[in-house]
């Protein structure tokens, strides 16, 4: 028990720290961006010489990074996440109208790539067909070969829910481990003795195979997180769907500092809080399994 | 060396020499525009149609492929000697080196990597002449994409560290520059050589991903990408199936990878 306490603070600990070293590192990048200090309002004719100097004035302490950074946590820490300088709204406003279509696209793309993956990888170890298991390789990867864009592209042309793209972008990618891991767990000797002396299939499954395969099924499954955000991208800017993937892709083009800053550490956070969260929970599974 | 991968040896082999020969094959190049015939299907001129300002599809192919084929090898060749600097020179240092190197690969993995992708590319300039644009386009891949290859060679480099013959060599008193030179990187060969092949396709289907969304490659020079932003203008799959033959070769040029990496990833693994 005391180890796992030790896990989960060490899990705690190197969660903030990655959080706030990708914060600092988009932060970073942008300030190091050609066009940084450009702002078009300056090119108004209506505006006088002072409204100009005001406007170069309230840029000028993002000038530094770390000041930029700094004054940025400050205020973050007071829940003032600033206010998007492309689309002039709080970011805070931005993500919290966005958020809800992000979640249940990867709630709902992850549920469906986890289902055909579970599906395809527990009867191609069940059935020990060749022909069955060429063709669920041959379909798996196939996707794996076609653009994260271009699946997005088609949901669109077939008019397929987004959440079908996500599900098609991942399903490739967690169908490869998940397909290893149960052939590997059902070539286990005690596997193959408890089938040579009838045990049915179902108890086979949930009394050897799960407890075998399930911690490392669930650092695949905070893995697969990590690509349903990447996926989320493009799936969004190309459908047209007014979610956090698509906030991002319009961040980047404008070179948003603060939105970008903010939707970097989001998501850095929700990808470390999912492998953190499996990786936790698989260890407490092989505890029980010893 | 099974059929299939034989198959794939030939395919690539093929593709590669077709898109080499594109001056030859397609000589009036990929930015001639034929105005008299724009958005035209298929036929003997034009053998897979021309484009909304007439540009010769086939020809925007082959041109596209060479382009993909070509600096792909070259953005997975800087990602692995970044691996092997950092990763290798991490595991063979071990200690506060190796936990500080894998921390920095950390960070960028916790990042999705076509957020980090978007994200690079987009600050990077994107008014910039089409050949510059290639180039940053997939030097950045080689810039980010040595990460997981670091982690890989950092583990491997961490147990040659401590195998027999490397403390022996440094019992019997060599340098360690020698050592890490002689004795450790020889032996992770084998796994640089698999992540150098591995990175191939990953980086060919980012470019992809990059050109659909606005941030690969610039026009006029063709890529897999701008190539497949076609598709973005499609009403319906049968209205003009020549649009996909892009996607189609991509598809056959990373499956042909893929067939051909199948044991080069059990060494990288």
């Amino acid at each position: 028990m005391q180890s796992l306490r030790w896990k989960i603070a060490g899990h705690a600990l190197a969660l903030l720290a990655t959080v706030l070293l990708g914060g600092l590192l988009s932060a970073t990048l942008v300030r190091l961006a050609p066009g940084f200090d450009v702002d078009e309002r300056e090119l108004d004719p209506h505006l006088n010489a002072q409204s100009v100097q005001a406007l170069r004035d309230a840029r000028h302490q993002d000038h530094n990074v770390f000041r930029f950074y700094f004054s940025y946590m400050k205020r973050a820490a007071h829940g003032e996440l600033g206010t998007s300088l492309a689309l002039g709204q709080p970011v805070r406003t931005l993500l919290r109208d966005r958020a809800p279509l992000t979640l249940r696209l990867l709630v709902m793309g992850l549920g469906l790539a986890w289902m055909l993956t579970l599906t395809l990888a527990l009867s191609a170890a069940w059935l020990r067909l060749s022909v069955y298991d060429t063709l669920t390789t041959v379909v798996s990867g196939t996707f794996l070969c076609i653009p994260a864009a271009v699946l997005a592209l088609l949901s669109v042309l077939w008019n397929v829910p987004g959440s079908l793209a996500i599900a098609l972008i991942v399903f490739p990618h967690t169908y490869r481990y998940a397909r290893n891991l149960l052939v590997k767990a059902y070539s286990r000797p005690h596997i193959i003795t408890a089938r040579a002396k009838g045990l049915g299939e179902a108890r086979i499954l949930f009394w050897h195979v799960v407890p075998v395969v399930t911690p490392q099924l669930l650092a695949v499954a905070g893995v697969s997180v990590s690509m349903a955000i990447g996926a989320a991208i493009p799936v969004e800017a190309l459908c047209g769907l007014a979610g956090i993937g698509q906030l991002a892709w319009q961040a980047a083009l404008a070179r948003d500092l603060p939105l970008l800053v903010n939707i970097t550490i989001l998501v850095t956070l929700v990808t470390l809080l999912a492998n953190s969260g499996a990786d936790v929970i698989g260890c407490v599974a092989r505890r029980q399994e010893a | 060396m099974s059929l299939w991968r034989k198959l794939a040896g030939v395919v690539l082999g093929l593709v590669l020499c077709a898109s080499v020969a594109a001056n030859w094959l397609a000589p009036a190049g990929y930015a001639r525009q034929y105005r008299e015939a724009t958005n035209a299907p298929p036929s003997r001129t034009h053998w897979l149609g021309t484009d909304e300002i007439g540009r010769d599809r086939f020809a925007r192919v082959l041109y596209g492929t060479r382009i993909s084929l070509l600096l792909a090898p070259a953005a997975a060749l800087l990602s692995t000697l970044m691996a092997a600097f950092v990763g290798g020179l991490a595991g063979y240092l071990g200690g506060a080196w190796a936990r500080m190197a894998m921390a920095v690969t950390d960070l960028f993995l916790s990042l999705p990597w076509l957020f980090l992708l978007i994200t690079a590319r987009a600050l990077m300039p994107l008014n910039v002449s089409p050949l510059v644009s290639v180039l940053v386009t997939f030097l950045l891949l080689g810039l980010l994409g040595w990460t997981t290859a670091a982690r890989v060679l950092c583990a491997t480099a961490g147990s040659l560290r401590t195998s027999d013959f490397v403390r022996q060599a440094r019992a019997a008193g060599l340098p360690g520059q020698r050592l890490f030179w002689v004795h450790v990187m020889p032996n992770v060969k084998p796994v640089l050589y698999a992540q150098f092949w591995i990175s191939i396709p990953v980086f060919i289907l980012s470019e992809a991903n990059l050109g659909i969304l606005g941030l690969g490659v610039a026009e006029p020079m063709p890529s897999w990408g701008s190539l497949l932003k076609e598709l973005e203008g499609l009403v319906s799959v049968g209205e003009e199936p020549w649009k996909f033959v892009p996607l189609i070769l991509l598809v056959v040029v990373v499956t042909s990878f893929q067939l051909l990496l199948s044991k080069q990833e059990e060494v990288a693994a």
